[in-house]
């Protein structure tokens, strides 16, 4: 059973027991504009909650994606450093950034849940 | 973009309406409210430009008329020489040029379009700098010319292959003009200004129209299923790939035609021994730079890797040195190479072509390499 979070920063989490997998909504993808390249975090890493964790960059531009929790990364989409337009295609299916092994779960108390998220990017 | 600019402040260009209408999303650039792209998207918009035609808003720039006091449009052309490194008089009636406006240390003021309509001289200069260069036409030249701010006239580009029979539809003329010919001519009925010439490297035209029709030409282009409206982000693009400098990044007041590697826009006329050598401000610099060389250079960049390489990035001569050698000044991806593109300025000793440098990128160092411009061959019709 896996339940879906969300920042403020346009990033969901899918939880499922102590692994959270990530990446960015599609609200997010849609204001980026097309992805062309993604720098994702190296397997092992221990990311900080609020560091930045990955890059994506558009035609125009490049954005940081921050860690929405503190944790190790256990895993990264290769199939997304291949083909970062699938951001584009399917944000919050294929194009799941890493895994990350939760290490406090309070910190999914501050994150919002789908409704939530809706008002917030409405 | 200008971080100054509020919404409220902002200048509309006469299409305004229409690239809200077409789900245009606007932002500040040069102080109007313009479109970066509409919904297909900057990657399609470029793309759609290099394989079929795009439609560019960039009413924003700035149009004026020279008229020569005397009547005599050479008059007007040797008055403007004093302020521009270019043979402005060999330009023939109907024929066009790319020109810079120097200042006296030698850099670029402003670089700009010079079209000689016959009897008086047709300048598109940037957004940033009208107000600016109109006041310097108006300090200097005023003695023989009649400056005009034509500010009641749109300015659109047709870009790629389809531009020509896109517009051909619309202007008779338009198929037999060749890149860089200008003039006056009908489209769909309606006076205007119309060059063989843009910005992106493709063939296309510029065509400068009364305001208060430049909606229904636009709509009139658009209603053709080859044209697609493009944003500021693709014209960029375009422009990158192109090799083209975009002014206030790749070149400004302290950057000298020759460190641009823009030698070619400076006709032997001009330059040491012509027939009309230097006469224009900062010449003692630019033709001391021709004479003797500059120590520094524009130049292309192709990376190794597909992560962009961005304007500002640092430039170092090897994976290790803490000095940095240069800066970029223009960069980003290159949807028709599929691949980024940068260019920036290096030592004259490191330009050389296929050069390895490196680029500080989020604390590392990628490498790159020097690249011939275009990145992307034009398609000129000449």
């Amino acid at each position: 059973m896996t339940t879906t979070l969300y920042t403020s920063d346009h990033e969901w989490l899918a939880i499922d027991g102590d692994v959270a997998t990530v990446g960015i909504t599609d609200y997010a993808q849609s204001q980026l504009g097309d992805v062309v390249f993604v720098e994702l975090p190296k397997i092992g890493r221990t990311l900080k909650k609020t560091e930045a964790a990955a890059v994506v960059e558009s035609v125009k531009a490049a954005s940081d994606v921050y860690a929405p929790i503190s944790g190790e990364v256990l895993e990264t989409n290769a199939e997304l450093a291949g083909e970062p337009a699938l951001i584009n295609s399917d944000a919050q299916g294929k194009a799941w950034f890493f895994k990350i092994r939760i290490a406090d779960k309070s910190e999914l108390g501050g994150l919002m849940d789908e409704a939530a998220y809706k008002a917030h990017t409405a | 973009m200008l971080a100054r600019d509020d919404k409220e402040s902002l200048k509309r260009t006469p299409l305004y309406d229409l690239h809200v209408s077409l789900g245009g999303k606007m932002v500040p650039f040069a102080g109007y409210d313009m479109p970066v792209q509409y919904p297909a998207g900057v990657l399609k918009e470029h793309l759609h430009t290099r394989s079929q035609a795009g439609l560019f808003d960039v009413s924003h720039m700035g149009q004026l008329a020279l008229r020569p006091k005397s009547g005599r449009v050479e008059d007007a052309a040797r008055a403007l020489e004093r302020l521009v490194p270019q043979d402005v008089v060999a330009i023939a009636p109907g024929r066009q040029r790319y020109a810079q406006f120097t200042n006296a240390d030698g850099g670029l003021l402003d670089d700009l379009m010079v079209a000689n309509f016959g009897d008086h001289l047709f300048l598109v200069v940037n957004a940033a700098c009208k107000e600016q260069d109109e006041a310097h036409l108006r300090a200097n030249l005023s003695g023989d010319c009649v400056i005009e701010q034509l500010a009641d006239r749109a300015l659109i580009a047709l870009q790629g292959p389809k531009a020509e029979s896109a517009l051909a539809k619309l202007c008779a003329e338009a198929p037999s003009m060749k890149f860089m010919d200008a003039g006056p001519h009908k489209v769909a009925g309606l006076d205007c200004f119309v060059s063989r010439s843009g910005y992106t490297g493709e063939d296309g035209f510029e065509i400068s129209v009364p305001a208060g029709d430049a909606e229904r030409l636009a709509r009139t282009l658009l209603d053709n299923a080859d044209v697609l409206p493009i944003g500021l982000g693709a014209r960029d693009s375009l422009r990158l790939e192109a090799g083209l400098c975009l002014y206030g990044h790749d070149i400004d007041t302290t950057t000298t035609p020759v460190e641009a590697a823009l030698e070619w826009s400076v006709q032997k006329s001009r330059r040491s021994g012509g027939a009309r050598a230097g006469g224009f401000p900062g010449a003692d610099k630019i033709l001391a730079h021709f004479d003797n060389g500059a120590s520094r250079r524009r130049v292309g960049l192709r990376t190794e890797g597909r992560a962009p390489v961005r304007e500002g990035a640092l430039l170092f001569a090897d994976a290790a040195s803490s000095e940095p050698i240069g800066k970029v000044t223009s960069g980003g991806f290159g949807p028709s190479l599929n691949a980024p593109v940068a260019m920036g300025y290096v030592p004259t000793s490191l330009s050389a072509l296929d050069t390895k440098l490196f680029a500080e990128v989020r604390g590392q160092r990628l490498p790159l390499t020097v690249a011939a411009m275009p990145f992307v061959k034009n398609t000129y019709k000449r």
